[in-house]
């Protein structure tokens, strides 16, 4: 690993920390799975393409994401559900999911993921032979 | 390259932070003391209320609708957003989660008393849409000159 390398790396971790440490909102999901993959979707209204992150670390896959609130000058709040404009979740992928084939995409503040399955480990039928 | 990249990553960065402080700052000061329409968290759609002095502004977080399906009505400053969310599965899958809102929603909010019903502007974007409504000029602020 040369020195440009591990000062990256540095930089990235820490980066990271600074991050994680914001306080950040839970976006609700739904999952559910078919024989060709596992499919994610998530709440994250205010989240554009630009400002959304899906990341895969060893086997967990994050979902991070910033929403942006266009707000008038000297706006005072009255009223707030939401009370960040961070969203961040985590899920431990397992190994038959194909990690680096994640497809994602964004429209009117949902995510969908798209995670496929390795083909050799998708269900197969079992035929029951009659003796 | 990598002093170019980076520069551009610190320049991102630093507007995500400084649009998260502001929002955080704005909203995330409130008092404990909740509003009595307001409703529990995780509630959908999530609202924010800001005021300033010209508007008041309204966002309300409805991430996957069709804006051509809300309702949405002024009635003095009684504020009525009705719509629906119907997500159906595909057939044959496995399902393990679902927290996302499936159906209809319908939330009132009050706003403060001298909004404009005639003058409302709305969009949506990004799962987010966003209500203007315009003050009435008499209670505006004016400067009162002293002579």
């Amino acid at each position: 690993m040369s020195e440009n390398t591990v000062m990256q790396t540095r930089e990235a971790s820490a980066l990271a920390a600074d991050r994680a440490a914001t306080p950040a909102m839970l976006p609700p999901v739904d999952i559910f799975e078919d024989p060709a993959g596992l499919t994610l979707k998530a709440d994250l209204p205010g989240v554009s393409k630009e400002r959304l992150s899906v990341a895969v670390d060893q086997n967990t896959l994050t979902i991070e994401g910033e929403a942006e609130i266009p707000m008038p000058e000297g706006m005072e709040a009255l009223y707030a559900d939401l009370r960040s404009t961070v969203f961040r979740r985590s899920f431990t992928l397992s190994r038959e999911l194909q990690a680096d084939r994640i497809d994602a995409q964004i429209q009117d503040g949902v995510l969908t993921l798209k995670v496929p399955t390795r083909e050799e480990s998708r269900p197969r039928k079992i035929e029951i032979k009659v003796g | 390259m990598w002093g170019y990249l980076s520069g551009f990553d610190n320049d991102l960065f630093g507007q995500f932070d400084r649009m998260r402080r502001e929002m955080d700052t704005l909203f995330g000061a409130l008092s404990g003391s909740a509003g009595i329409r307001s409703t529990t968290i995780g509630t959908y759609p999530a609202i924010n209320i800001g005021a300033s002095a010209k508007q008041v502004d309204v966002y309300v977080f409805a991430p996957g609708l069709d804006p051509a399906k809300l309702d949405i009505s002024l009635q003095q400053n009684l504020l009525c957003i009705a719509g629906q969310r119907h997500e159906s599965l595909p057939d044959g899958v496995q399902l393990y989660r679902r927290e996302r809102f499936n159906g209809d929603f319908r939330r009132v909010l009050t706003l403060p008393e001298d909004v404009d019903p005639e003058k409302v502007e709305a969009s949506y974007r990004d799962g987010v849409l966003h209500l203007s409504v315009a003050r009435r000029e008499e209670v505006k602020p004016r400067r009162i000159e002293v002579k």
